[in-house]
């Protein structure tokens, strides 16, 4: 228990009537990668929204690091260590590479009001924001305007934006959603790099993915956790095969 | 084009012309309150329908200091009047700076079409409240027999004014720079082009937004403090809708989220009126049509166009 860093307790949310969260809880643990899997429509992207603060839940209780932070803005959860990606990628695209991950640092290095000193040469912004495209093996793209990146350029780059806030927990929301079966090697790879430093809540359809990365996983069908364990448990749960794994 | 802005009514006074140096006062202080509006409307992507709310209300706290220093008589009869514009000025910027805070505080809950109208009432009250006021005015307005004073300087001669009001221009874009390069200045950008980016970030954008429009107001209430005195004038009509429409033209021809764009954008303005408005009373109806076309063609206006139209949010060049 103790080793939680995210913990869920009960989430609901319903869309008029629709139930798209219904009674979910799960815990990340220090150092895991936990695969959150489920067809389209099971209701993944709108649990992410709740963990992040996008959207209320209707009742329950997100914990990170033991404390509640279900009635915190966006904002100040991202302060405190929640770093997030979103299945459809959400990036500054006049800006340069660099620019979109720098406004993560500034906001854990301190705070935005400061007035004066430019932030094209302080060195406190520039080398984490560095440092993260690094990670992410971006550093030879930071002076190039968002717009001129590849898709798969910009999915590493919603990682390394979540990296720059020094994170205790990642929430990635399909980050190898159409990057073909190299960039999802590749990304898998950095991915797996990543998760003894911080956990990560990994939502992903690339099955060879999951299975390679995820110690735990949850299937979500309708709203509902349906099936949770390690990876051979879930791989033999016959609800499981019929729900999602349609073998 | 700051350095031809300065030159010209040096010439100008030294050839006897007044009226050109009092013209070229007029167009700097069209541009600085310009220059405040874009902070909001360019940099900070809040279309505020009501900039004439500060405008007006910079030029009126210049007009009651000077009534009241002119009657020796006191301000609601507790604060005496004073014409004295190191008094003024601070206290039109914190005037114009705690209006702004109450509006933007209201205004910046809602977004789009919504923030333009809430933005356009709330002037509009304010300007419905000036016009109602007798004690100054009311729809006749307030004169102001005496230019108000700053220690050393003569503000009555035209050129001394058209210094000062030179100074604040200068000062406003040098402000706008230094704050647009800051990190409030790079969250205030990403509060424009991605607010569920700047969230993610960890940054609130309200309390961004709003820092920026109170800012913004600041400088447009100080030109307006200016205004007031370089016409020894201030009437509701510095707070009318047509005022805040001006001004938006004017950040707009010359591009949004430029630094020299609304100078470009107030020598237009006033180029146009000054010598079609000679020619025929329909100018207006030229500078529509200059405006469609910066709208379609040249979308980041005249220094969009002069520059080669890169989008604003672009590196400052290191
Ligand atoms: N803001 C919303 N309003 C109404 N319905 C929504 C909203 N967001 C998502 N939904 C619905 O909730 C269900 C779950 O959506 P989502 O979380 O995006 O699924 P997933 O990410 O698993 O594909 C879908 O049926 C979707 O149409
Ligand atoms: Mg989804």
């Amino acid at each position: 228990m103790s080793d939680a860093v995210l913990t869920l307790e009960g989430l609901h949310k319903r869309f008029g009537a629709l139930t798209a969260t219904d009674d979910v809880s799960l815990t990340l643990r220090r150092g895991e990668i936990h695969a959150l899997i489920g067809p389209n429509g099971a209701g993944k992207s709108t649990l992410i929204a709740q963990i992040a603060g996008n959207l209320r839940p209707d009742a329950g209780r997100v914990l990170l690091d033991g404390e509640e932070v279900t009635a915190l803005s966006v904002a100040a959860r991202a302060r405190r260590g929640l770093g997030r990606s979103f299945q459809v990628s959400s990036l500054a695209e006049p800006l340069t590479v660099i620019r979109n991950v720098m406004i993560g640092v500034q906001a854990v290095s301190g705070h935005s009001f400061r007035f004066w000193t430019p932030v094209h040469r302080d060195r406190r912004l520039l080398e984490p924001a560095m440092a993260a495209l690094a990670r992410m093996g971006l550093e030879h793209r930071a002076w190039t305007p968002v717009a001129a990146l590849s898709h798969g350029e910009r999915r590493a780059l919603e990682v390394a934006c979540a990296l720059a806030l020094e994170p205790r927990a990642l929430l990635l929301d399909e980050p190898m959603a159409g990057l073909g079966p190299e960039g999802s090697a590749r990304l898998t790879e950095l991915l797996e790099s990543l998760k003894q430093e911080v956990p990560i809540l990994l939502i992903e359809h690339d099955m060879q993915a999951v299975f390679r990365l995820a110690e735990r996983l949850s299937v979500l069908v309708a709203g509902r956790v349906i099936a949770h364990g390690d990876v051979d448990t879930i791989r033999r749960d016959p609800r499981v095969r019929d729900a999602y794994l349609g073998e | 084009m700051l350095a031809l802005l300065l030159v010209l009514p040096v010439a100008a006074d030294l050839l006897g012309h007044p009226y050109y140096v009092s013209l070229a006062s007029r167009l700097t202080l069209i541009a600085m309150a310009a220059v405040g509006l874009n902070l909001a409307l360019g940099y900070g992507g809040m279309i505020s329908f009501g900039h004439a709310a500060y405008f007006g209300l910079g030029g009126y706290i210049a007009g009651i200091g000077a009534y009241h220093a002119f009657d020796a008589t006191a301000f609601m009869g507790l604060l005496p009047g004073s014409d004295n514009l190191l008094v003024l000025w601070p206290l039109a910027m914190l005037a114009c700076g705690l209006l702004a805070l109450l509006i933007g505080a209201v205004s910046l809950r809602t977004t789009g079409v919504y923030f333009i109208m809430i933005t356009l009432a709330f002037a509009q009250m304010v300007y419905y409240f000036a016009n109602s006021w007798p004690t100054y005015g009311g729809q006749d307005g307030l004169p102001i027999y005496l230019r108000n004073q700053l220690p050393g300087l003569d503000t009555q001669d035209p050129l001394t004014f058209f210094l000062v009001c030179f100074t604040g221009l200068v000062l406003a874009m040098a402000l706008t720079s230094r704050l647009m390069g800051s990190r409030f200045g790079a969250a205030l950008t990403m509060a424009r082009l991605n607010e569920t980016r700047l969230a993610t970030a960890g940054i609130s954008p309200y309390p961004i937004r709003l820092l920026a429009f109170v800012v913004s107001a600041m400088i447009t209430g100080l030109a307006g403090a200016l205004y007031a005195d370089l016409n020894g004038f201030v009437s509701p009509s510095m707070l009318s809708w047509h005022m805040s429409g001006e001004l938006m033209v004017i950040v707009i021809l010359g591009g949004v989220g430029r630094l020299y764009g609304p100078l470009a954008g107030a020598v237009l303005f006033i180029g146009m009126e000054t010598l079609l408005g000679g020619l025929t009373e329909y100018w207006q109806l030229f500078l529509g049509l200059v405006l469609l076309g910066v709208v379609l063609f040249a979308r980041h206006g005249v220094m969009g166009w002069l520059d080669g139209g890169e989008s604003p949010g672009r590196e400052p060049h290191e």
